[in-house]
């Protein structure tokens, strides 16, 4: 294993995290009957069978409160000790109007709070975990809380349609090493120009630009910030017990852990993908979240968002001896997974509001 | 008069985001007058085959655009007949010099179309098409689809007849540096491949591509240094924009017409055809070329193409040495051009691994729409 000596935080982690998926589902088959479409082939190239939908009376501010009462709830804190709260959504309910703060509120988060809402695609979440890691590391607070959560949007017939998802995810971040479940060793970043998928303000459904999204944008900012942060930390693939990839489909997390040399049976316990889709800002969290309900004490978790935009944010986390009882404080990822009801088509689109 | 093709230059074709049009049109000339030996200042007039470049990219005028971005104050043209854009612009070439105009030209066919949106594509293609069956919304691969299923139902072929055509023109295209895809695909793997408009498959399809191709035409040439390429003949016809107002769907009479024109110019038949690029923009259109071309009697092609009548170093003819649009790729103003750069390279004898042995006499066949406008030349190496 390679040293942690040289790691950039010492003293930054997780307390706890919480999941929230929401009950309904829709089968990949069903929307591709719609359309026209073989139900096979689209789950064979895209490598998801079902994704989850969002309630008719659910958004990305509900979401985040469920997932931020369970990291709250893990973390053993009062909501009133969290001192910053950020909100990594593509979805967020306003335009103008912070979802922070109605979920600080929502919490019973204490008045005396910094509150932002992010937006980078599916990394705004992430960019909150390294902002709170700075404060945190900086001595200004001594909690803050990160939920990536969303309820994506894909305009009806496009292949988006087939993954966008809703979920949520939430961490409060500490200071104080004894109360880890997991540590934040170093993490690093690539960003640059590269408009593969965007939503311009006041339209209501995203645009990409088909295969551009793949070779120029995820490939090429997941394996620049991982490889920076694998030289940086002096960390090889095989040091890593488990690794955690952006999941747009079921294959290119396969595939980009496959070029940075990372083997299957380190990606497949997080590869949640096919059986939720992508719930954007959600998706490389909840993947996380997922590790960290397996993962024994010590292990190394390498993780990288992605962002179209774009960016990618790369991560190192250690578990600790606390994570086993922590995590049996609050549901798991998979009791949320398994309480499930399958929609139709009508009913997706009741529940999204296009009709 | 004699006309010879000088020079011929290719970019690689494929997903070329980090190029512009501006860029690959330099290139693909770049390598022409290079491999012309001629200097921009012997450039009497541009010729520019593309089709979409203002309805994809709000940018009209090409002839002016790639005249300044070349250098050139000469005349210069946009020649548009959809994916016979290209072929269409060697023939206006052609006329030029024959006119007693000019002497040397170049023609340069280009096509940007993978930095839009793939809907954006499929609607500006249907540009070319009929103005009710576009309206109806089938695009493209439908209207190909029909032709396909007329064919099996009249001649009994199967979708795994079909396949032969993408299994070879890949395998070409695994000798091709230049080639979109250069790797090979099994008839299981065609068939394997999703539906896009039943019976065609995924792989029965050409794909959107990015590229440019250049030549360079001249009625005043030495015949010393490289074995000298001469177009021989160049015949352009024209059919229904809409299938519906055909009558025959197993052949395109666009085609058929042309040829006939093409043969009686160069004074041979098609069985004196060496090697061959043909416009494969699906399976099927490989099908009905070999056969409006006369390389193969109706209802036979599949089965010829299939037993590898048509493939390097087994067939006598070889049909798509490149690859074809197939896996050679296929930008829709280029492709015209690039055939003709490929039969070039193969009567020099300078095709490397896909060199067609002896090939002394070769046929560019390039179509527009689902038939409505084809344009055949003929190439000779004496």
């Amino acid at each position: 294993m390679g040293s942690q000596e040289g790691t950039m935080f010492k003293d930054v982690g997780i307390l706890g995290f919480g999941v929230y998926l929401p009950r309904s589902r829709i089968k990949i088959s069903e929307i591709a009957s719609v359309w026209g479409k073989s139900g096979e082939d689209i789950e064979r190239s895209l490598g998801v069978i079902e994704k989850t939908v969002a309630g008719i009376d659910e958004d990305a501010v509900t979401m985040g409160v469920e997932a931020g009462i369970n990291a709250l709830r893990m973390a053993k804190i009062s909501p009133e000790q969290i001192e910053a709260i950020y909100v990594g959504s593509e979805s967020h309910p306003y335009a103008v109007n912070p979802s922070a703060t109605t979920i600080g509120e929502a919490l019973g988060v204490d008045h005396n709070y910094f509150a932002a809402d992010l937006e980078f695609a599916c990394k705004a979440a992430t960019a909150g975990i390294q902002n709170l890691a700075g404060l945190l590391k900086a001595g200004l607070i001594n909690y803050g809380l990160v939920i990536g959560s969303d309820t994506a949007q894909a305009k009806p017939h496009d292949v988006l349609e087939y993954t966008a998802a809703a979920g949520a995810a939430a961490f409060v971040l500490g200071r104080n090493k004894k109360d880890f479940v997991a540590q934040i060793l170093d993490f690093d970043s690539y960003s640059s120009d590269t408009p593969d998928f965007w939503r311009r303000d006041g339209i209501p459904y995203p645009s990409h630009q088909g295969r551009f999204s793949g070779e120029p944008a995820y490939f090429t900012h997941i394996q620049k910030a991982a490889q920076r942060l694998l030289t940086k930390t002096k960390m090889k693939p095989k040091d890593f017990a488990y690794c955690v990839f952006h999941m747009p489909n079921g294959k290119f997390p396969g595939e980009v852990a496959k070029r940075l040399g990372f083997e299957k049976k380190q990606l497949e316990p997080g590869l949640v993908v096919g059986q939720i889709g992508n719930p954007y800002s959600a998706s490389s969290l909840l993947g996380l979240c997922r590790v960290l309900e397996i993962a024994k004490p010590d292990e190394l978790i390498f993780f990288t968002s992605y962002g179209s935009g774009a960016g990618a944010d790369s991560f190192v986390f250690k578990t600790s001896k606390l994570l086993g009882k922590a995590r049996k404080r609050v549901p798991s990822f998979s009791s949320y997974f398994e309480n499930k009801i399958y929609i139709s088509y009508p009913t997706y689109l009741k529940f999204t509001r296009r009709i | 008069m004699k006309i010879a093709v000088l020079g011929v230059g290719t970019t690689k074709f494929g997903e070329l985001w980090e190029f512009s049009p501006r860029a690959l049109v330099k290139e693909a000339v770049s390598q022409a007058l290079a491999d012309a030996k001629l200097d921009l200042a012997e450039i009497e007039a541009l010729y520019v085959g593309n089709m979409l470049s203002g309805i994809l990219g709000g940018q009209e005028n090409l002839g002016a655009l790639f005249a300044e971005e070349l250098g050139l104050r000469c005349p210069a043209f946009k020649i548009e007949g959809a994916c016979a854009s290209g072929g269409l612009a060697v023939h206006s070439a052609i006329l030029g010099i024959l006119a007693g105009i000019y002497k040397t030209v170049l023609v340069v066919g280009i096509e940007k179309m993978t930095d839009h949106k793939p809907e954006q594509v499929s609607a500006a293609l249907m540009g070319a098409g009929y103005e009710e069956e576009r309206m109806a919304g089938i695009t493209f691969p439908g209207l190909y689809a029909i032709l396909a299923r007329v064919y099996m139902e009249k001649y009994g072929i199967t979708q795994k007849d079909l396949a032969a055509v993408s299994v070879k023109n890949h395998y070409h295209a695994t000798l091709n540096p230049k080639a979109q895809f250069q790797f090979a695909v099994s008839a299981e793997q065609v068939l394997a491949s999703p539906i896009i408009a039943d019976p065609l498959r995924l792989l029965d399809c050409s794909p959107v591509s990015d590229g440019a191709a250049a030549i360079v035409l001249s009625s005043k040439f030495k015949t010393k240094g490289k074995t000298p390429v001469y177009i021989t003949a160049s015949a352009v016809a024209t059919d229904s924009l809409s299938l519906g107002g055909r009558k025959d769907l197993t052949s395109l009479l666009a085609t058929v017409r042309a040829a006939k024109k093409a043969y009686q110019i160069a004074g041979i038949s098609p069985k004196n055809i060496d090697v061959a690029e043909v416009h494969d923009c699906f399976s099927i259109a490989e099908i009905l070329a070999c056969e409006d071309l006369g390389f193969f009697s109706r209802g036979k092609a599949a089965k010829e193409i299939a037993a590898g009548k048509t493939t390097l170093n087994k067939g006598k003819l070889v049909v798509n040495p490149s690859g074809g649009l197939k896996a050679c790729g296929h930008p829709v103003g280029a492709t015209g051009v690039k055939q003709i750069g490929e039969i070039v390279i193969q009567l020099r004898g300078e095709a490397g691994a896909r060199q067609v042995k002896g090939a002394k006499v070769g046929l560019a066949h390039n179509v527009g729409g689902s038939g409505s406008v084809a344009v055949v030349h003929i190439l000779k190496n004496e």
